[in-house]
């Protein structure tokens, strides 16, 4: 089960909601400049896009109820057009509001515990967890507590509100890291140590964006009661030696590389001799208090099923088994992702009669509750094997069923030049593309797992740098082309991929990804991955092959929505994309 | 007009601010009640002290590059310590004051100079800021509002030695 708010929290929301409101109506009155607003609401989550305002809403650590999706249907009715967008950062965005509505939107997320604070800004953002918490076979420790502890104390901290620039969390209890813990700027493992006692691995450091690093570990063991004190202390070195002077540079990364490590861990250790064993040492009774939320459902006693041999010859629905179900650490149950990647559809969006019906199976199969992945899916995370097949049927009918989680048309993907307006090309038009190219779940599946990723700036709001296959948006004279990276991975193998040379047109990418794949088939073993044969035979192989002949757009890709985007579009408004 | 322990209150402090060809070792700090730039008083110390044993009162302030420790042991012989905001954007300044109130225990008057605005001072009084002169040109009866926009908050900081779930029963 999730968190629910006590009367601190609803008191603390709705004194949030007030306070914007009134600085949404000094903005209107003029009597506040964009330039002073710009930041208050960015920390409530509101961007100003090329088209309108978009919000950013919260899904903390990825967790929401049945009746928490249904007002974000409600929402995307009332204010927006009917759909929402799911991020690689486990939130949900809003793309075309009015200013004069964000408060309203505000206190409608408060009425189900729900917010958007601190999903933009110089602050700490939104901490993202691995989706399969306190359900996964590998798990050690849930880590939904300790992130709701972070969420609370992170939450308007009246020192860390103007960093040098964002700062983000991400956290993981299991074995195998579904949190990209490596690629944020802190990313916490929760262990045990020889005593059985929980604390965490804590990395520093990581990122993506302009200059992509890998986190690195500053310390191997903080227990559980210190991680408070200790995420402060490190937070108060960066903002008190992060740079402020470029843009670029500002990140935690940039400050950890520039004195290393070693200087870093010092500084922060000297800061947190104030702190440890201090007031805000956490007690076993708030951790008890916050983790009586997160117990497990009402699990039946059930034995595992051979539910594929249940409909024997149904291979639709074996596909689906395959790829989009997931084991779980009770007997009897299974973990279901519901596709936001079927071909045609945005990567990521969910449409208002979506959201109800997802809401309704969550009620239905999955005791009330979904999960939002950083692969911008959705997650029934306590499914009866025995209602798997039901609850396939009425999946596909919703468009949520395509087997396709981890293959190579669940392609994470950012909002690029059709919303954002940093973009240097478009990325949801190139998805819909790839996806129409390679609609075909067999060869889908023969291929197996692959992570595309398609970022329309150098931001890489979509972590191209961490797909195995990384596409990024550039531009040339005014013009629209895109750099292709490969041999990148999240998880406990990241890496950061490699730029495989000149760049290519929209309509060349297909056939580009055609030709990367041609070379994983000829080469592969049995049962290797795309990324275990790249890793293997070394990227050569498949530069030489791409750039071996001439490459041709593909064909069918005629329409509005694949013309050149042509740069230069006078954007006639400040704006600010998701990445800011 | 400043804003001090909530209040709006006359103030007769100037801050002396060191033009291009100013240094801090040969600037003339005026008579009466001044702030002066943490480097005057570094370069000056000597002839300060002489005037606050005659009875004037001190004033330092620190830029937001600046650190707190730079004033550690003299934190007791100022009246005000001030920190300056260059920009709004930039949050050292809560540092500053975090390290002044906790590390230095400075427990005079703390004030936020520069680029104040109302927005920021609900953050700003949590770190430690009891003084506030908002920039010229905004109205500071409305400015005084937003140091209530919270009646409870989460985390310790200056203001409360305890977090939330250590001051009530959860
Ligand atoms: S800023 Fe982010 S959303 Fe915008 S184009 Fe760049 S990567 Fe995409």
């Amino acid at each position: 089960m999730m968190y629910r708010y006590d009367q601190f929290d609803h008191q603390i929301t709705a004194q949030r909601v007030a306070q914007f409101r009134d600085q949404v109506r000094r903005r209107l009155s003029g009597e506040l400049t964009e330039d002073e607003f710009r930041i208050l609401r960015l920390q409530n989550g509101l961007y100003m896009q090329i088209h309108a305002y978009m919000m950013r809403v919260a899904v903390p650590y990825g967790l929401l109820s049945a009746p928490q999706v249904r007002m974000l249907a409600h929402i995307s009715r009332k204010y927006d057009r009917d759909y929402g967008h799911f991020t690689t950062r486990q939130n949900i965005q809003f793309n075309w509001l009015k200013l004069e509505d964000a408060p309203d939107v505000l206190a409608d997320l408060a009425s189900v515990e729900m917010h958007a604070n601190q999903t933009s800004g110089n602050c700490i953002r939104n901490i993202t967890c691995d989706e399969f918490a306190g359900v996964a076979r590998d798990e050690i420790v849930d880590p939904r507590p300790y992130a709701e502890l972070l969420r609370q104390w992170s939450t308007f901290h009246p020192e860390f509100g103007y960093l040098p620039r964002k700062f983000k969390f991400a956290m993981t209890g299991a074995t195998h890291d579904r949190a990209a813990i490596a690629v944020n700027d802190i990313g916490l493992q929760a262990v045990r140590n020889e005593q059985g006692e929980v604390g965490f691995r804590v990395l520093v450091g990581g990122g993506l964006g302009r200059t992509p690093v890998i986190g690195t570990e500053i310390a191997a063991f903080v227990p559980w009661q210190h991680i408070i004190t200790y995420a402060e202390s490190i937070v108060r070195v960066y903002n008190e030696h992060g740079r402020r002077d470029n843009m670029y540079k500002s990140r935690i990364k940039i400050l950890v590389n520039a004195i290393g490590i070693a200087e870093f861990r010092r500084q922060v250790e000297e800061d947190w001799k104030f702190t440890k064993d201090g007031p805000c040492t956490v007690t076993r009774a708030e951790l008890d208090r916050i983790a009586a939320c997160f117990t497990s459902p009402a699990y039946e006693s059930l034995a595992d099923l051979d539910v594929a041999a249940s409909q024997p010859g149904n291979q639709a629905f074996a596909n689906w088994l395959h790829r989009n179900v997931k084991p779980h650490k009770v007997a009897g149950y299974a973990a279901v992702v519901l596709s936001l990647k079927k071909t045609g559809m945005a990567p990521g969006d969910a449409t208002a009669r979506q959201m109800d019906a997802a809401a309704e199976l969550a009620d239905r199969y999955s005791f009330g509750e979904l999960r939002v992945t950083h692969m911008q899916n959705l997650v029934l995370a306590d499914v009866k094997q025995s209602e798997l097949f039901a609850l396939w049927q009425q999946a596909s009918e919703l468009d949520m069923a395509t087997p396709n989680i981890g293959l190579l048309t669940d392609i994470i993907c950012c909002p690029g030049g059709d919303f954002c307006t940093l973009a240097n090309a478009r990325s949801i038009p190139l998805a819909k593309a790839i996806a129409k190219c390679f609609d075909d779940i067999d060869f889908l599946h023969d291929i197996g797992d692959l992570d595309l990723n398609i970022s329309g700036c150098v931001n890489a709001c979509a972590h191209h740098h961490v797909g195995h296959i990384g596409i990024l948006g550039v531009e040339k004279s005014g013009e629209e082309w895109y750099q292709v990276t490969i041999g990148g991975d999240q998880g406990n193998h990241s890496a950061i991929g490699k730029v495989i040379g000149r760049s290519f047109s929209f309509g060349q990418v297909p056939e580009v990804l055609a030709r990367l794949l041609q070379v994983y088939v000829r080469e592969r073993f049995d049962d290797e991955r795309f990324i275990d044969t790249l890793r293997r035979i070394g990227a050569d192989p498949f530069k030489e092959y791409v750039y071996a002949t001439p490459i041709e757009d593909c064909k069918g890709l005629a329409g509005p929505e694949y013309d050149l985007l042509k740069q230069g579009t006078p954007y006639d408004m400040p704006y600010y994309s998701p990445r800011f | 007009m400043i804003i001090k322990d909530k209040s709006i209150i006359s103030d007769d402090w100037v801050v002396l601010r060191l033009a291009e060809t100013d240094a801090p070792e040969s600037v003339n700090v005026p008579a009466g009640r001044v702030i002066v730039p943490l480097a005057v008083w570094l370069a000056q110390r000597d002839a300060l002290e002489t005037r606050a044993e005659l009875g004037a009162e001190l004033g330092v302030w620190l830029q937001s590059d600046q650190r707190a420790e730079a004033l550690q042991g003299d934190v007791e012989r100022f009246a005000v310590i001030a920190v300056d905001f260059p920009r709004f954007g930039d949050g050292r300044g809560y540092s500053i004051a975090y390290h002044l109130r906790n590390r230095l225990h400075y427990r005079g008057e703390l004030r936020a100079i520069g680029d104040v605005l109302r927005d920021q001072m609900f953050y700003m009084q949590r770190v430690g800021f009891n003084a506030f002169a908002p920039r010229a040109g905004k109205d500071i009866h409305e400015a005084l509002k937003s140091l209530d926009d919270f009646s409870e908050v989460y985390q310790a900081s200056s203001d409360e030695a305890q977090p939330l779930f250590r001051r009530v029963e959860r």
